[in-house]
């Protein structure tokens, strides 16, 4: 058996080495299932807002016609995710087991900054592997914060963001209609319209809009804030009247018979 | 040397840094792209390692935004440790270390440069391989091409911190008029003994030049 030796400090590339190896010898990578997406946030005057779809798709089948896309990780933070539907929420609930051991063992309101750091340096370790591209929204101590975070470990630190196949549609409304120092009511409306850009313009989007307020010491969670899919009664009826078939003579056939009764008495 | 992956933030850069009596003066354009569409338009690619030392990233977001997140940690652990700020030598250093040792996996092109009790002002240039170089002037990213004969030809040694920061902003902006992975504002740094002055060229109060 080979000797315990201490792991080396600073980055380590051994599973890229393997995993070219392994490809190399002809194993075919498993392809990661991506869904379509579009997820906002902006800052407004008094916190900020964070926007999702509610479609997950499976190559071109629609999964789930209305699934939630804003992920819990702290009282005062939310965080959506596009990409790998899998990755996002299990990368979501790590981070937020941990970020609820982090405020335990400091004794307080744990900082946007610092789960934006554990996002990023979990997904860099992956090396985009890890398929999750987050929108990340919360309120602390130093007021609001918005990050993006992209599967391959970098961030950005913006007063508006998207994300996800429909962030060009949503990004054209925030660019034409976002001011600094918005209401609530003007923030979640652009919000409402961004989603509902890609909702209406990006096939990989679809369904509902959800809407996450979050502001000093509350978080409100507009679950299908708006919902501009839904099915209505149909213009015409497609029942055929009796009769429209003709037939020559009506036979009525007996179906098979029930097994006689069995006694089970001792 | 690593390509970039599929789908990563890029910053298809224009970044430069130059030495003045007592300072440095450290600028760059603020583009980051994801193939044809840009990720963020006011991005920050002048990054505050130490009180006194600035970096300006080139190549894959990622990758440089966690070499920087490192030599960070090691400074600060280094300033608590010694009881006094590193030099910008030390810094470099640590980045060079960090870029060579990983060269096969990183794509970041990093220029150091900042001022210390030491040395006073200094630039570092640390290119893809993972080389370090001392220089008085230093330009990189993918922008950086388009304007070597332009700061050969400007550039003089013995400028006022004043005339360094036009050189740098002429120089930035050229570079964003021609590199298409380039563009938005000019952010710059300038770094003396007395601090970190910071200054923002929106994009319609760019240097004129010929267009066309």
């Amino acid at each position: 058996m080979a000797p315990l030796t201490e792991p080396s400090a600073g980055f380590k590339f051994d599973n890229v080495k393997r995993n070219q190896l392994l490809g190399d010898k002809g194993y075919k990578l498993p392809t990661a299932t991506k869904t379509g997406t579009t997820i906002v946030g902006l800052i407004f005057k008094d916190g900020l807002i964070l926007g999702a779809d509610t479609r997950a798709t499976a190559g071109p089948i629609v999964a789930d016609k209305n699934c939630e896309k804003i992920h819990y990780l702290a009282p005062n933070m939310y965080c959506c995710g596009a990409g790998t539907a899998a990755d996002t929420e299990f990368t979501t609930n790590m981070i937020s087991s941990q970020l609820a051991l982090h405020s335990l063992n400091t004794g307080r309101e744990v900082r946007v900054v610092a789960a934006m750091t554990m996002l990023k340096q979990y997904l860099y370790k992956y090396h985009g592997h890890v398929g999750a591209a987050l929108v990340l929204g919360g309120y602390d101590v130093t007021g609001p914060h918005l990050f993006t975070i992209y599967p391959h470990g970098s961030t950005d630190k913006l007063p508006y963001v998207t994300m996800g196949s429909g962030s060009l549609a949503a990004m054209s409304v925030f660019e034409s209609r976002w001011r600094p120092g918005m209401s609530r009511e003007e923030g979640i409306e652009v919000v409402k319209d961004a989603i509902e850009a890609g909702i209406f313009n990006d096939l990989g989007s679809g369904s509902n809009v959800d809407v996450c307020v979050i502001t000093k010491g509350n978080a409100e969670y507009l679950r299908n804030y708006s919902t501009p899919n839904e099915r209505v009664q149909k213009e015409q009826s497609y029942r055929f009247t009796p009769g429209t078939t003709e037939f020559y003579a009506p036979r009525v056939a007996r179906q098979a018979q029930e097994p006689a009764e069995m006694d089970t008495s001792a | 040397m690593a390509a970039l992956r599929a789908g990563e933030a890029n910053l298809g850069t224009t970044i430069m840094a130059v030495e003045f009596d007592g300072g440095v003066v450290v600028g760059a354009d603020s583009r980051t792209t994801t193939g044809s569409y840009i990720a963020n338009r006011v991005t920050d690619k002048l990054t505050k390692v130490h009180e006194h030392i600035y970096c300006c990233r080139s190549g894959s977001a990622a990758d440089t935004q966690a070499v920087a997140d490192v030599v960070k940690y090691h400074l600060d652990m280094y300033s608590a440790q010694h009881g006094e700020a590193p030099t910008v030598k030390v810094a470099a250093s640590l980045f060079q270390e960090i870029c060579y040792q990983n060269k096969n996996n990183l794509s970041a092109g990093i220029i150091v440069a900042g001022w210390d009790a030491r040395d006073g002002a200094s630039v570092y240039n640390i290119p893809l391989g993972g080389s370090l170089h001392r220089e008085t002037f230093a330009i990189g990213g993918s922008g950086s091409t388009y304007i070597y004969g332009y700061c050969d030809k400007v550039f003089r040694t013995g400028m006022s911190r004043d005339e360094c920061v036009e050189f740098v902003k002429n120089s930035v902006s050229l570079a964003m008029t021609r590199d298409g992975s380039s563009g938005g504002v000019i952010r710059l740094a300038v770094i003396t003994k007395a601090g970190v002055e910071r200054i923002f060229v929106p994009g319609n109060m760019l240097p004129s030049q010929y267009l066309g």
